[in-house]
């Protein structure tokens, strides 16, 4: 029994330990890495909250393949709630902490409505979820692409924001001293609120699955809803619910993207990719909020690489389908180990009819 | 007396359509007893067992609990009355602990630390060896099964229903679980066991209440009671078909298996050294109660089972030797040994359902010919032929076939399957869910492939129409061969004693 502890221990404890020196020393030596983790942080956020997002949908066994066009929508209704507001109150009166909550308020609003749209058609329609998936993504990104030509006419010109709330989404609003700190400092506390605020949120979806008595009948609901229903737990609402938290989070994740990476501005194509990368990236990380926090500033560094690590003749695109590839990687390595604890939700993409049983 | 009663069930009626399952069902169990529920397959235990755990209303009848007359509308008024079932099919999420499933949809505080204590306690009292940290992916079938019982016991059960328990339990974990059975019954709970085992009823219970085709028979102590009498009661006296069984002369051995043994993905011995023969102009039944083994022995024939030891040969009529073990049913068709099989599961194994006739008829025919285009004009006339010969009631041969009713269905897929005049023939529950007439219209197709000179093999559910149809009997018991009989001499007690007991009499 002694023994087996202390390999647990070893797994939790030493491997982690080692893994976090190794990388500082890789720091020391190679400035430009930390640089790119650091650009990487930003980008990565948009990607953690996507991806939070779909672990929550998922974990009701609702696979909603829409993330694309949520965080598209996101992407723009977050641009356009400040936008506005700012545009009502006449520059320079904004409250940047009322522009920021309006921002997100406005995202998830509009994330949660395709969430719930998705569970309308998939759990009490009951279509197909890969099916209504992709038909969400296509919907999602002609909405946000048609509302913000629309907006970008009305307004004339680009969509955006004033300087000072520019100022006020990107703030990096550590403390100088934290910053300075060798490798770390750049990595860590070079970041946005947004930054902070997701890995608060991974962390509280941590708990929720893992210890709270909704958490875990809500993954009953994803792994066997036949054996949840006959415990009496109401499957409807928990996919409902957790497809519209979890819509909802992925588009403040669309949010984040355009009022940092892209500087508030609206630009059709930027976006492009993302929400599938969120999708990657939950089957990357295995179904676990924490390790979507690592696993998205990794990715986002692997997608900005080209910019930051420079090989000669070395093509961009095949830098932008790193991220890809891990994936295939993992998904090869925890499919042919066949960790029970690493496998998606059982019953994930299934529709659960009562009469079936 | 009036209180040791548990809950009495009185003139319980329960129809399905025009099917009815259950027809005055008196029932009465006491607290601190066990008692089983015989009967053969489709007799309405589950049915009655369902009604009692608040998936089914009875149409008619009472249900009292402690002389009161109670109505139980769902499985959780079913938990408030202290009924808890455990069905055959667990209800468990892999992914979770066994505390963790055990408390699953209960309305108190999540507290894992005062489950684990409260499940060990409850394990301590009656015997069960539980862990409940452990996951249930790493668990066996047994340990699940008790994870399911633990589970009733601690929503409180005193009533608990286990609908066949046994079937999937190796003869150690049985023992044991009728050990734990007996400390529970000792502790005044009532326990209602489904099963179709004697032996095991003889073993553990104290009454023996019995359903013949929905109908309530009788319950009788078990103490007062023999194998013999109970199977009596079971099967009832033979029934007059008249069933066409002309006599083929002439009969040459075609499939000769030796040895066969198989186990399923849990390593559970599902065929057990199963050796007989099948003739030419013979139809060769097949009884058993439900999961003897019969869909693994058609699928081991058929190539799509794997087989552990043992051999299978097919005899052509120059009498030269085929082994098929090891064969895909691809090699088997190459070497040519034609098989038509007629699975249980018609529209997942036989046809596609969205597909029509044609299309249907094409899926044994696709791979003919060179060209690269599939030949449409030949399956097109054979589904024509199928369609005007075995009167198959549908508006065209593109009309998809799940839209049929149910006897079309299975005429589409015995029709297929003969087209080519297979030297074997293999049919699993062939008239299930089929109406009379059709059900006869598919033995006379049976009958006029067996006069034609195909061996075929008809995996059947009703004793008297194996009686009747059929000129030899394979009978299986818990994947054993309990003997083969000739079909014309034995009687249905004989038959139904076997299907319980390893070698019927003689291996008493």
């Amino acid at each position: 029994m002694k023994k087996l502890n202390s390999k647990v221990s070893y797994k939790k404890i030493i491997l982690p330990i080692a893994i976090i020196v190794v990388c500082f020393i890789l720091g020391l030596i190679f400035p430009s890495l930390v640089y790119l983790f650091a650009a990487a942080g930003a980008y990565g956020t948009a990607l953690m909250l996507g991806t939070l997002g779909e672990i929550i949908t998922e974990k009701s066994g609702n696979m909603n393949l829409g993330v694309e066009g949520i965080m598209y929508m996101g992407g723009i209704f977050g641009l356009i709630a400040p936008n506005m507001y700012e545009m009502s109150v006449g520059e320079g009166n904004a409250s940047p902490f009322l522009a920021i909550v309006f921002a997100i308020l406005s995202a998830f609003a509009i994330g949660a409505f395709a969430g719930l749209l998705f569970s309308f058609i998939t759990v009490t329609l009951r279509a197909n979820q890969n099916v209504t998936g992709l038909a969400m993504t296509t919907f999602g990104t002609g909405v946000a692409k048609f509302v913000g030509e629309l907006r970008r006419h009305k307004v004339g010109g680009y969509v955006t924001v004033s300087n000072d709330l520019k100022a006020a989404f990107d703030n990096k609003f550590m403390p100088d001293f934290l910053k300075r700190i060798p490798v770390i400092g750049r990595v860590l506390f070079d970041q946005s609120i947004f930054f902070y605020l997701s890995i608060l949120l991974a962390i509280a979806v941590f708990l929720f699955l893992t210890k709270t008595k909704k958490g875990l009948y809500l993954r009953a609901v994803g792994e066997s809803p036949v054996t949840a229903d006959a415990a009496g737990i109401n499957i409807t609402l928990y996919k409902y619910l957790a497809t519209i938290i979890g819509g909802g989070v992925s588009a403040i994740g669309g949010m984040v993207y355009t009022m940092t990476t892209a500087g508030c501005v609206w630009i059709e194509a930027s976006l492009a990719g993302t929400g599938w990368l969120a999708v990657a990236l939950v089957i990357f990380c295995s179904w676990h909020p924490i390790q979507a926090t690592w696993s998205s500033v990794l990715f986002g560094a692997l997608m900005i690489m080209y910019l930051r690590i420079i090989v000669p003749f070395f093509p961009q695109e095949l830098y932008k389908i790193l991220p890809y590839v891990v994936t295939v990687i993992v998904l090869v390595i925890t499919s042919t180990r066949n960790i029970k604890d690493k496998q998606p939700p059982a019953s994930l993409g299934v529709n659960y009819f009562r009469e079936d049983r | 007396m009036q209180n040791n009663c548990a809950i009495e069930l009185k003139d319980i009626r329960k129809t399905f359509g025009s099917v009815v399952a259950n027809d005055g069902v008196n029932l009465q169990i006491n607290k601190g007893e066990i008692l089983c529920l015989l009967g053969e397959n489709g007799s309405g235990k589950t049915t009655l067992m369902n009604m009692l755990s608040g998936i089914y209303q009875p149409d008619s009848g009472v249900i009292l609990k402690d002389g009161v007359p109670i109505s139980i509308r769902s499985p959780k008024d079913s938990f408030a009355y202290g009924i808890g079932m455990i069905h055959q099919h667990y209800h468990l999420v892999d992914v979770f602990t066994a505390a963790q499933n055990i408390v699953l949809g209960l309305d108190e505080k999540l507290d894992l630390a005062k489950v684990n204590d409260k499940v060990k306690e409850i394990c301590d009292k009656y015997g069960f060896d539980v862990d409940p940290k452990m996951k249930i992916y790493d668990m066996s079938v047994s340990q699940k099964q008790t994870i399911e019982i633990v589970k009733t016991l601690y929503r409180g059960a005193e009533i608990l229903i286990l609908d066949e328990p046994t079937a999937v339990l190796t003869p150690q974990e049985t023992d044991k679980l009728f050990a734990v059975l007996r400390n529970m019954k000792d502790d005044g709970k009532a326990i209602i066991l489904i099963t179709h085992k004697l032996a095991e009823v003889l073993d553990v219970s104290d009454k023996v209440a019995i359903l013949r085709k929905g109908k309530y028979i009788g319950t009788v102590n078990t103490k007062e009671s023999t194998a013999q009498s109970l199977t009596d009661m079971m099967v009832g006296h033979a029934v007059t078909l008249n069933i066409d069984r002309p006599l083929c002369e002439n009969k040459k051995e075609r499939l000769r298996l030796e040895n066969v043994t198989v186990f399923d993905n849990e390593g559970v011995k599902k065929l057990d050294g199963v050796s007989f023969d099948m003739k030419t102009g013979e139809i060769l039944g097949v009884a058993g109660v439900a999961g003897s083994g019969q869909k693994e022995l058609l699928e081991a024939i058929t190539g799509l089972y794997p087989i552990k030891e043992g051999s299978i040969k097919f005899i052509d009529d120059a009498g030269t030797e085929k082994e098929l073990v090891g064969k895909t049913p691809r090699q088997i068709r190459e070497i040519g040994v034609g098989m038509g099989f007629v699975p249980e599961d018609r529209l997942g194994m036989g046809l596609v359902g969205s597909m029509g006739m044609t299309n249907n008829m094409m899926l044994r025919s696709w791979k003919k010919g060179k060209s690269i285009f599939v030949n449409r004009k030949s399956p097109e006339e054979l589904a024509k032929n199928v369609w005007k010969e075995l009167d198959v009631v549908t508006p065209s041969t593109a009309f998809p076939v799940r839209r049929m009713s149910g006897g079309n269905i299975q005429k589409v897929l015995v029709g297929r399957e003969i087209a080519a005049s297979p030297p074997v023939l293999l049919t699993a529950y062939a008239v299930r869910g089929l109406d009379i007439n059709t059900s006869y219209a598919i033995y006379n197709l049976l009958t006029e492939q067996k006069m034609n000179g195909a061996a075929v093999m008809y995996v059947g559910e009703e004793l008297d129409v194996l009686l009747e149809l059929c000129d030899r009997i394979l009978v299986l018991c818990g994947g054993k061969v309990s003997g083969v009989v000739d079909a014309r001499r034995i009687t249905k007690e004989e038959i139904g004693f076997m299907m319980t007991t390893v070698g019927g009499k003689n291996g008493r």
